[in-house]
């Protein structure tokens, strides 16, 4: 299945109707959402979404297609404002905030169809990431006062450092929108690291990518959350990847929680088993 | 990579250089003739201006169609700043130009950012449809501006023309009387430091920035960057530059009026970045200059002269866009790349 070792995460149980990682349960959780929901012209794409994640936990979010899962992620990171509900991003309520506040605030992702800036090198991709990590002024920049020399070897050196993660070095000076499809998506990554966040949310990371490159992808996702001590919550179809390195999982349906809980919890819900069947029995028709 | 790039820059810089010093020689020996002699300074603010226009449309990737209202605006308050003090008894002509033109370029700028307000609330074809209104809006309310200088202070009416003292400024007719300060020389100058503030800014945090929100505006706020913030400077300093632009051509007349500034000058300005190359800043100089001299030196063939003129602009058009021409270029990058590469192995 693969090669990532499965450490076995006791799950405890936490107030607000969802499971952490025992090793988190001390600490405040990354993000909390209560009652979570949004509305389109009457349609409840999303209703009463409620979890919490853990400072250091892998979570998994799944669900048929058309479940809410993206429109979730857009929730998440202001991208929609909620209709209801409140989200807590270590323990700050975002109301009212905007895309660029939620990311300061600790929230980076990854777009389902690839979003780089196709235009610019690698490195400059990642240096959009680094924005606001290392700063200097436009005027330095315009007049290359000391500010800027300092500045650009600061973000030159952490650029390198961020890109070795997926071994990408040697392609910093490629056009990003002529990387392979796979380069692409491990670069949305890199560049959401680079943002500092305390959480990485990963719409279909592993979309696209063969059996190994899937197998490396997990690796380095348990690695990033290792070596950043950050949380990661991913939306992913290849169920290899999602129970093999997630530690608790969301089972979304029609806009709906229909399960939460470990991976082995989630594999023997008959809930969520129907979702899938299903829908693949209505495929078959 | 960041080698190529600075080479690239000094690329660009060194051909103004080696025009600039051509133009000395061949003015020097009387090689040049008095009607191109006249389209110097002008040439120099039309690449300003194109290169201005291209930080919004080639960079920020936006599409803006009242370059030449800001181009009128730095034009009219360069004016009357630099009439101003020479009526005040400021003697140095030369100080008189460095003020006028950082007036004029501040007082653009400014407009940019009271325009820059509302428009960029837009995007696509709503902002070139706004900032086309805005560029004649400017040029219509300079038309009933009137500003005179009494005995060292300015007076300035809207709609009245009775003003005390020497009017600089007559309303629809625009500012008379005008001693000329422009010089080739400040023109050089002002084509480098423009070359010199877009050339750094897009290869710094800001530029990078802007470009981010260009390519995808919504991956560019979701890494944090203020999309407001940068869609502002780059317009804001585009609006500045092409004040500079705009004062430096207005002194470059005895007498100039707001017509001067029409929706056209926008379009033409816009025709220089496309023809030269969207985003890319060397292109934008070239062609500036390039299609100014066209039409004089298209003069001897009388009144066919615009017509040869249209030609050249769509055969540019579609040569630049053939596709078996682009192909044929790159092959020939890839060959120089590969040859760079061996020769780099074998040192």
């Amino acid at each position: 299945m693969s090669n990532v070792k499965k450490q076995a995460t006791k799950m405890v149980a936490v107030p607000s109707h969802s499971i952490v990682p025992e090793r988190d349960v001390d600490s405040r959780p990354v993000l909390e959402t209560r009652h979570l929901g949004i509305e389109f012209g009457g349609l409840k794409a999303v209703d009463d979404f409620n979890l919490t994640i853990g400072r250091t936990e892998i979570a998994g979010l799944i669900g048929p297609n058309g479940a809410g899962k993206t429109t979730v992620f857009n929730l998440l990171t202001k991208v929609y404002q909620p209709t209801t509900g409140t989200v807590l991003v270590n323990g700050r309520d975002t109301a009212g905030m905007n895309i660029v506040q939620a990311n300061k605030l600790g929230l980076a992702r990854t777009f389902q169809n690839i979003r780089l800036f196709g235009n610019m090198t690698v490195e400059d991709n990642v240096r959009i990431g680094l924005h606001n990590q290392i700063k200097y002024d436009t005027v330095s920049g315009i007049f290359r006062l000391p500010h800027f020399w300092q500045g650009e070897k600061k973000q030159h050196e952490k650029t390198m450092e961020l890109l070795s993660i997926f071994n990408m070095q040697d392609m910093a000076d490629a056009k990003a929108g002529s990387l392979p499809y796979g380069a692409q998506r491990r670069l949305e990554i890199v560049r959401a690291l680079a943002t500092n966040p305390s959480l990485l949310l990963l719409d279909e990371p592993a979309a696209g990518m063969n059996p190994h490159e899937t197998a490396e992808l997990m690796e380095n996702i348990v690695r990033i959350r290792d070596q950043f001590q950050i949380a990661v919550l991913l939306i992913e179809h290849d169920m290899n990847l999602v129970m093999g390195i997630c530690e608790g999982i969301c089972v979304l349906n029609f806009g709906k929680v229909i399960a939460k809980g470990t991976p082995e919890e989630i594999q023997r819900n008959p809930v969520v088993i129907e979702a899938y069947l299903g829908k693949q029995k209505e495929a078959d028709k | 990579m960041k080698n190529k790039k600075l080479i690239n820059n000094l690329i660009t810089y060194g051909i103004v250089i080696l025009a600039f010093v051509l133009c000395k020689v061949a003015i020097a020996n009387g090689d040049m003739t008095r009607s191109l002699k006249g389209q110097l300074i002008p040439i120099c603010c039309w690449i300003v201006m194109a290169v201005s226009l291209n930080l919004v449309v080639g960079i920020s990737g936006e599409l803006s169609l009242g370059h030449a209202g800001f181009m009128s605006v730095g034009a009219f308050t360069g004016i009357i700043a630099s009439q101003w003090m020479l009526a005040s008894g400021v003697e140095d002509k030369m100080v008189c130009l460095i003020v006028a033109l950082v007036v004029g370029g501040v007082f653009a700028a400014l407009a940019g950012i009271i325009i820059g307000i509302p428009v960029l609330r837009l995007s696509g074809d709503y902002l070139a449809i706004v900032t086309l209104a805005f560029g004649e809006i400017i040029r219509n309310v300079l038309n009933c501006v009137y500003v005179s200088v009494d005995a060292g202070a300015l007076h300035v009416g809207f709609l009245n023309p009775s003003l005390p003292g020497k009017l600089i400024l007559n309303g629809p007719n625009g500012a008379t009387g005008v001693t000329k300060l422009a010089t080739f020389e400040a023109g050089f100058v002002l084509v480098l430091i423009t070359l010199f503030i877009v050339l750094n800014l897009i290869n710094s945090r800001s530029g990078r920035a802007i470009m981010a929100v260009r390519d995808n505006r919504i991956a560019a706020e979701s890494s944090g960057i203020n999309v407001t913030k940068y869609r502002m400077m780059a317009f804001v300093i585009s609006a500045g530059l092409a004040g500079l632009a705009g004062a430096l051509y207005g002194l470059n007349f005895s007498s100039i009026v707001a017509g001067k500034f029409k929706f056209d000058q926008s379009i033409l300005v816009l025709v220089f970045v496309v023809l030269g190359g969207i985003g890319s800043i060397r292109g934008s100089v070239i062609a500036a200059a390039a299609l100014t001299v066209l039409p004089e030196l298209l003069r001897g063939i009388g009144d066919y002269r615009m017509l040869i003129y249209a030609v050249v602009l769509i055969a540019v058009m579609l040569i630049t866009n053939n596709a078996k021409l682009k192909t044929w270029l790159d092959s020939l990058k890839k060959a120089n790349k590969k040859t760079d590469g061996k020769a780099g192995a074998q040192a």
